[in-house]
């Protein structure tokens, strides 16, 4: 009767659901409704059509018939091959419940895979407790205090505010209560459907063998994946103390605001911090190792970047140095920084600072694992994986039913790339074969205004069009064109779109501007999708938004019909 | 800073593509000048030593560009640049562009502060060869800033030519406390402090630090160019009471003590341009001469020819110019205080308030011109005067200035001679006036005084 009741239902979870159906046998049509297809934070919103005792029982019918349950699903999955489905705890054991591998476990309990996730620390990983989510919290914060204190723009708009001002603590608990509620939503959504969440650090002893903590308790599964994620990257020189010195873990506690805070590292890290704090009043000094700021954007955006996020505000930079050696403020001392020249290493100066935050990156949070136990060899960190997020072991073979994904392999170190990815494994160990196309990944950058870009950088798309002998070419559109930005008198910003005239397709999009976060993914869609310049550009969009700008700019660009006008050499790089 | 770096060998002077820096030696600089500066006075700065500074110029970034507006300068005064750096930051009517420098060098002086517009062509800063030559290039660097007047923020009153007017006000404020004997000391400023000093000009080693660690902050910076500290830029900076004198550099130079409560607006590029050309007028001796006509017959012409898109403006500028082929001497120039140059041309200029500045657009050849195609000229510059587009020759090309204020009431006013022309008139509203006509009957008709100001050299 339950799994009538549960039928009735699942049609409206997903279309997949109805497909698969078809070869699914009865007993396991009773998990059918748990296939949600969304990511968890979005499920909670759908998980109220089910009734509540609906819910339960799903719940209990999972939790008692266990071994009959797995039994049935490898059954079901016989013509992947697997025979040997009952001799396992689990169909898919993940290591980190990160993003990442809670991404990857939504997918596998869809797919009717027994899912089991180990965390040593908390759930949510690094994104969602010292990551994207409490800086958004803060960025959040910065955005509003940046337009209370901008008299300039207030007054063009006829408004008038008298004086803004923040509380510390308060805008410091703002972010915690976020990534507490977010953390809360991501651990209801896994036991929701049924994921076991095992507590304890993850180590593998052998093929398909992982232990949990220090206990003995072992645990096997069909297939494993590692996605233990990332910690803040420290140079050798650097004294963290968490006070002064500080990585971006003690930055989100916000526990201070200090008057004069270096940043080392110009990244989308570094650069979204410093929002936060020049917007909270404090000043800050770049340090970067590279000639530029911002050295992993596209060139003109960076550029562009630079003339908005850096230079009217209070934002100094040394580029080309390396900070040799950090020391925290003791004894009555500021935080000194001692500046190397990055290519001779040449001592160049001495930063006295209130504060320093290391931005330089993340390292992988890979030992202690067991991997030598799999004859695996990690590379700076990193396990080495194919396109299919296999690991390679030592003697560069594939080690079967080991995936890695996420910060951990070090393709992309995104939250929603790790995501992708567990997805995508999720889909070959359920006998789909499946290659993630790591060019159709949206980024951002959350500054006031907003960065974002997928695909390709311009210099990459032409030096990948010298060797494979296409012609690139660049197309690009102001914000200072767009009615809703004008609107909201926020015109400083510029979209850029990389394409090959030939063919049309697009080889990425690059934007700066108001909301240019949200704006990417008609980009990074059709990247997915392989939509075309031509057939993208006949879309509508509707009149005044901000998506205007990327119509404008599917508009602009010549694919070729007539003769090729070669690109012009880009202007002003 | 680091001189050794530098090129010897960089005197090639090549043509430069619009979109890098038009480096061009300063001899041979020859350049349209901002909106109302006449043309002529500007010989003061060829200088003898070549090649070793070099000028940068607004590039022209479009064929429609006339000005540019300096966004920012991404290399600060003393920075060593290599061929091929992006130096500035340019806004043109499309788009921001970086300039690049073709040369290798040190930019000695920036000429045109960010913020600030300048004509195409015009030197936006300065280049020096080698470490030796930046004093020079400073020196230099005050002469064309003087000279330009494009400098916008409190602009300095400007005496470049022989008659200084208003010297008073040197255009670098002398740092206020020398603290000597700081010898190798490392001055550590903050970077708002550091902005804020080149923001304001002040030399930054001359500051104590009275922060942190004795660093320098902005409040210091802020007292040394002796501002009062804002108080929304940061909230860790108190909103601190003392007001201090508002301003080390009034806006004319004035010292009349400040009024409380008042409150101190830069003038635009285009007022600081008026009040440059007006202050001018006070070197050349002016005479003024008045003389009433009776306007029943133009106002009768006017009213018949109104239905074709003829002005008064128009008319005024056609009768201007009939009278001006009759009396060319007023139609002269006096250019250097010691020759006369008679134009052949009759180019009537007419004077236009504009978004709180002025400008007068010229109709060129009023003499030859009928009544309609001068109305319609007339209507082209009002709306190029209107979108900032007008060209160069198109304001500044003018041999006799009208300025017609009758359209207000006002009966009769001074004008101000422009500078390099030979007469202006001014004219008031036409209204009826009781008359006594030769035969002693009194009549009442529409008078109107039209005021000459001429030029006592030329006239």
């Amino acid at each position: 009767m339950q799994s009538s009741l549960s039928l009735s239902f699942s049609p409206t979870s997903s279309a997949t659901t109805i497909s698969r159906s078809h070869h699914s046998f009865p007993l396991s049509t009773g998990t059918k409704p748990l296939n949600l297809r969304f990511c968890g934070l979005r499920r909670e919103a759908l998980g109220l059509g089910f009734s509540t005792s609906l819910n339960r029982n799903l719940h209990q019918q999972q939790q008692l018939p266990r071994r009959q349950y797995s039994a049935v699903v490898s059954a079901a999955r016989s013509d992947n091959g697997s025979s040997s489905g009952s001799s396992f705890d689990y169909d898919l054991l993940i290591i980190g419940a990160g993003v990442g591998g809670h991404g990857a476990a939504l997918h596998a309990v869809e797919k009717g895979l027994k899912t089991a996730i180990v965390e040593g620390d908390v759930v949510g990983g690094t994104c969602v407790n010292r990551g994207c989510v409490p800086s958004k919290a803060l960025l959040a914060v910065s955005g509003r205090m940046r337009e209370l204190k901008s008299d300039h723009h207030l007054k063009s708009l006829g408004l008038h505010v008298s004086s803004a001002g923040y509380d510390r603590q308060g805008v410091a608990d703002h972010a915690n209560n976020l990534a507490t509620k977010i953390r809360s939503n991501l651990t209801n959504s896994l036991k929701a459907i049924g994921v076991d969440i095992l507590t304890g650090f993850g180590t593998v002893v052998g093929p398909q063998k992982v232990k949990i903590g220090s206990s003995d308790k072992i645990v096997t599964a069909k297939d494993i994946i590692i996605a233990t994620g990332s910690v803040p990257f420290v140079p050798k020189g650097v004294e963290v103390d968490g006070k002064t010195v500080i990585t971006s873990d003690h930055a989100l506690k916000l526990e201070s605001v200090p008057e004069w805070i270096a940043i080392v590292g110009s990244g989308y890290i570094g650069l979204e911090f410093s929002d936060v704090y020049t917007a909270l009043g404090s000043e800050v000094t770049f340090v970067e190792a590279l000639d530029q700021l911002m050295p992993g954007f596209d060139p003109e955006i960076s550029k562009l970047a630079q003339r908005v996020l850096v230079n009217p505000r209070n934002i100094d930079y040394h580029t080309g140095v390396f900070a040799s050696k950090i020391t925290p403020a003791r004894d009555g001392k500021p935080v000194l920084i001692e500046l190397i020249d990055a290519k001779t290493k040449e001592p160049k100066d001495t930063l006295e600072v209130d504060a320093a935050l290391i931005a330089t990156g993340r390292a992988p949070f890979t030992e202690g694992l067991g991997l030598e136990n799999v004859d695996v060899a990690t590379q700076r960190g990193f396990i080495p994986v194919d396109e299919r997020m296999r690991v390679i072991d030592a003697n560069g073979k594939l080690v079967p039913h080991l995936y890695c994904i996420g910060d951990a392999n070090g393709k992309m170190m995104l939250a929603h790339a790790a995501s992708a990815q567990g997805i995508s494994v999720v889909e070959q160990v359920t006998g789909r074969d499946h290659v993630l196309n790591h060019l159709s990944i949206p980024a951002a950058c959350f500054t006031h205004p907003e960065i974002s870009m997928v695909g390709l950088t311009e210099p990459q798309a032409r030096e990948k069009g010298e060797k494979e002998g296409f012609e690139v070419s660049v197309a690009k559109t102001s914000f200072k064109a767009n009615t809703k930005a004008l609107a909201e008198n926020e015109g400083e910003g510029l979209a850029k779109l990389i394409y090959r005239p030939d063919n049309g397709e697009i080889l990425g999009v690059h934007i700066f501007g108001l909301h240019a976060a949200d704006l990417i993914h008609e980009a990074s869609n059709a990247i997915a999708l392989g939509t075309r310049i031509q057939d993208i550009k006949l879309a509508v969009h509707a009149h005044p938004t901000l998506s205007e700008v990327l119509d404008e700019l599917f508009k602009s660009a010549k694919v070729k019909e007539h003769a090729s006008i070669p690109v012009s050499e880009p202007v002003a790089v | 800073m680091n001189a050794n770096s530098l090129s010897s060998s960089s005197m090639i002077s090549m043509a430069s593509p619009s979109l890098s820096l038009s480096l061009r030696n300063s001899t041979t600089l020859i350049l349209p000048r901002n909106s109302f500066s006449s043309s002529p006075r500007r010989k003061p700065f060829s200088f003898k030593i070549q090649a070793k500074i070099r000028e940068i110029f607004m590039p022209a970034l479009s064929s429609t560009m006339t000005e540019g507006k300096i966004v920012s300068w991404i290399k600060s005064e003393g920075d060593t640049l290599s061929k091929g750096d992006s130096v500035v930051v340019v806004e043109s009517d499309k788009a921001d562009m970086d300039v690049e420098t073709f040369y290798d060098g040190i930019l000695a002086a920036i000429v045109v502060d960010e913020g600030e517009t300048a004509p195409v062509g015009a030197p936006i800063g300065l280049l020096a060869e080698t470490a030796e030559d930046i004093a020079e290039a400073q020196a230099k660097a005050k002469s064309v800033k003087s000279a330009s007047s494009s400098s916008s923020s409190p602009p300095p009153p400007v005496a470049d030519s022989p008659p200084p007017v208003g010297s008073q006000s040197p255009p670098p404020p002398p740092p206020p406390v020398k603290t000597v004997s700081d010898g190798p000391k490392k001055i550590t400023a903050t970077p708002q402090a550091k902005k804020l000093a080149k923001q304001h000009k002040v030399d930054i080693n001359s500051i104590n630090g009275t922060g942190p660690f004795g660093r320098i902050t902005p409040a210091d910076v802020e007292a040394a160019a002796g501002i009062t500290p804002k108080s929304n830029v940061a909230p860790v900076v108190a909103t601190a009471a003392p007001a201090a004198p508002v301003s080390s550099k009034p806006a004319a130079g004035s010292s009349a003590p400040t009024i409380p409560g008042s409150s101190n607006v830069a003038f635009t590029t285009m007022q600081s341009a008026v009040a440059k050309n007006m202050m001018e007028s006070l070197s050349v001796p002016t005479f003024r001469v008045g003389y009433p006509v009776v306007t029943d017959a133009l106002d009768a012409f006017y009213e018949k020819v109104k239905p074709k898109g003829v002005t008064m403006t128009a008319i005024l500028a056609k009768a201007v110019a009939m009278a001006l082929v009759q009396h060319p001497v007023v139609n002269a120039t006096c250019k250097d205080g010691k020759n006369f140059q008679y134009n052949s041309n009759i180019n009537v200029a007419v004077a236009v308030a504009i978004n709180g500045g002025l400008i007068t657009p010229v109709l060129q050849d009023a003499d030859k011109l009928d009544l309609y195609l001068l109305s319609q000229k007339w209507k082209e510059l009002v709306g190029k005067a209107r979108s900032k587009q007008l060209q160069p020759n198109e304001y500044n090309s003018g041999t006799f200035t009208l300025s017609n204020l009758g359209m207000f009431g006002v009966d009769r006013f001074d004008a101000i001679l422009p500078p390099g022309q030979g007469a202006i008139m001014a004219v008031g509203a036409s209204k009826p006036t009781v008359l006594a006509d030769a035969d002693g009957f009194f009549r009442v008709k529409s008078k109107m005084l039209g005021l000459l100001s001429l030029h006592k050299f030329i006239v």
